[in-house]
């Protein structure tokens, strides 16, 4: 099976209202494609035609090449998704719940109670994992749903918003199980409003608004075509203070338009140019050893062509 | 990535009855429904052994026909109530079905799995009643089973079999729990029953229409002779007519409510949508 995602022309209205708009989107290979829109845009709509929890009005869905509503089965065969915050049957326990899941997906029945172990330890569940799951906070629960995403080992998964419940430790170590799902060479597909959250997990951003498809690149390119003067803002990580004799120095680098300080050791520095100013910086900041660690599109920069982008869609 | 087969849909059925049946068995809604079917034997069981009714005690056949025959289209209602009620409505209304529905089964498993799990957990409640039902018979009449007691109860699972097909298509045409139990409540308990006895009374017509006519063959088989199936009783110059419902048209009637209720029940769960 092809490790793709494909709407084609899909749209879906209700009445008069058309929540998604003649959507043309082909996700593939092994990455992280962050989905982004205001509230109301579109975004929970298209993961659940993608997961036939609604029914498209025009278009198709497909997962691995194959349409969602006419063939569920095989299309779902690789491929997890977590919708919303989903409840589980209150008196189960998580293992029961995991089980479920895992004999839905065919999970073979000796590696059954490994493959819940393992997940429920990498959503920090494993001490509650014989407790009934009607007790437990919204957090905890979608710590399980998570966990349940990750019972059948998919090559595609779909997240919902996936860090909706959980307190800062728990976004943070739900970032943690994307990026090393990536690592594993998976297609997720994650929906968010978070900014810092798609910058930090993601490799290429989707926008929607409207019910309409926006923009889909490389998160650097959807800053630079869409930042308001073709700015192009990076977050640079140095490992130990850096003073103003170096940002002096950064500031007469080629491109480099303006520098600005976050905090002691991470500096926030303007280049104008596309992908090529942006690898010339880093060699050039490499080059003068003054201990960078961290090289980053900026959260600030992406927010700013999020709000311009939508901007235009008023 | 492990490379995995999705189970057939049959599979993944039973999968859904057992973690469903598990649900079940751990709610209090198990516990109540046991516990409403044991206090209704008890009652029986201490009214019947206090009065010694003659309605109870003449025959084994018409301690049956007044035990039994009054009170298992009751349990099966109940029952069906409070295992089917919500079953299909409560995975859109709780947001269970979130939990399944994005994974690649058919909804007709999900819907199937729920049903055979909703009979399972009614079939044994019904189970504890004919286990007191026979062991009050036992005490009056000794080891004594009337054949037609077997008929009555295998009609019994019949017309639960019905009365599920249709608590599960109210749970399926509504997104709300509260709703679709309450219509289950309203038309099983009162509504068709007061529908029957106007036709009978004042349009003169067998009510060949409703589930609960045709349910009285539970009670009918346990009356010997069994009832003409239309009797007039004049009051002076009233003439009321009374219907009694026969065994093929009874089985006709709940088989022909399961399957049609079954078939649009499924239909209205495969296109509803969550959003």
């Amino acid at each position: 099976m092809r490790q793709s995602i494909e709407a084609v022309n899909l749209t879906k209205s209700y009445g008069s209202f058309i929540a998604l708009s003649d959507l043309n989107l082909k996700l593939e290979g092994a990455k992280c494609i962050g989905f982004l829109g205001p509230n109301g845009a579109g975004k929970t709509t298209t993961l659940k035609l993608f997961t036939d929890m609604i029914r498209p009005s025009e278009g198709h869905a497909l997962v691995g090449g194959i349409d969602v509503h006419s063939n569920k089965k095989e299309a779902l065969s690789s491929c997890a998704a977590l919708i919303e915050t989903p409840e589980i049957y209150p008196s189960l326990t998580p293992v029961e719940a995991l089980s479920m899941i895992a004999e839905i997906r065919g999970v073979p029945s000796e590696e059954r109670g490994k493959r819940i172990e393992d997940s429920l330890s990498e959503v920090k569940m494993l001490e509650w994992k014989d407790k009934k799951v009607g007790r437990f906070s919204k957090g905890m629960k979608q710590r399980v749903n998570i966990a349940s995403v990750l019972i059948s080992d998919p090559s595609i998964i779909m997240l919902d918003e996936p860090t909706t419940g959980l307190d800062p430790r728990g976004m943070s170590e739900v970032r943690e199980i994307v990026k090393s799902l990536k690592r594993r060479n998976r297609l997720i597909f994650m929906s968010s409003h978070l900014l810092n959250e798609v910058t930090d997990v993601c490799d290429e951003v989707a926008m929607i608004d409207h019910g309409k498809l926006l923009a889909y690149d490389t998160i650097s390119n959807i800053i630079l075509k869409f930042s308001e003067n073709g700015s192009n803002i990076i977050e640079v990580g140095f490992s130990r203070a850096v003073d103003d004799s170096i940002i002096a120095e950064i500031g007469k680098l080629g491109n480099v338009k303006g520098t600005s300080k976050i905090d002691e050791t991470n500096l926030r520095v303007e280049i104008s140019g596309d992908i090529k100013a942006r690898e010339g910086l880093l060699y050039e900041l490499a080059s003068m050893k003054i201990g960078v660690i961290s090289f980053k599109p900026s959260t600030s920069a992406l927010e700013s062509s999020y709000l311009n982008m939508i901007k235009e869609t008023l | 990535m492990s490379k995995q087969d999705v189970p057939s849909s049959i599979a993944q059925t039973f999968t859904v009855t057992k973690f469903e049946l598990l649900n079940y068995f751990r709610s209090r809604r198990f516990i109540i429904m046991l516990g409403i079917g044991v206090i209704i034997g008890a009652l029986l069981t201490l009214l019947v052994g206090y009065y010694r009714p003659s309605s109870f005690t003449t025959s084994s056949i018409d301690f049956y026909s007044s035990w039994w025959g009054t009170s298992a289209a009751y349990i099966v209602i109940l029952s069906s109530i409070f295992f089917g009620g919500d079953a299909i409505s409560g995975e859109f209304q709780n947001k269970t079905g979130y939990f399944t529905v994005g994974n690649p089964i058919r909804r007709s498993s999900i819907y199937m799995g729920k049903w055979l799990a909703a009979f399972i957990a009614s079939f044994m409640i019904i189970v504890v009643f004919v286990a007191m039902t026979v062991l009050n018979n036992f005490y009056y009449f000794g080891p004594n089973m009337p054949y037609q007691f077997v008929e009555s109860f295998l009609f019994t699972v019949l017309y639960l079999i019905s009365v599920l097909g249709l608590t599960f298509f109210f749970s399926s045409l509504f997104k709300s729990s509260s709703i679709a139990i309450l219509t289950t409540v309203v038309l099983m308990l009162f509504a068709f029953s007061l529908i029957q006895n106007l036709v009978n009374a004042f349009v003169h017509t067998e009510p060949w229409f409703l589930i609960t006519y045709g349910a009285g063959i539970i009670g009918n088989i346990l009356t010997v002779p069994y009832p003409l199936h239309t009797a007039i009783t004049r009051f002076g110059h009233v003439a009321i007519t009374s219907y009694a419902v026969t065994v093929p048209e009874g089985v006709a009637i709940l088989a022909i409510y399961f399957i049609v209720t079954a078939i649009l029940g499924l239909v209205l769960f495969e296109r509803k949508e969550f959003n």
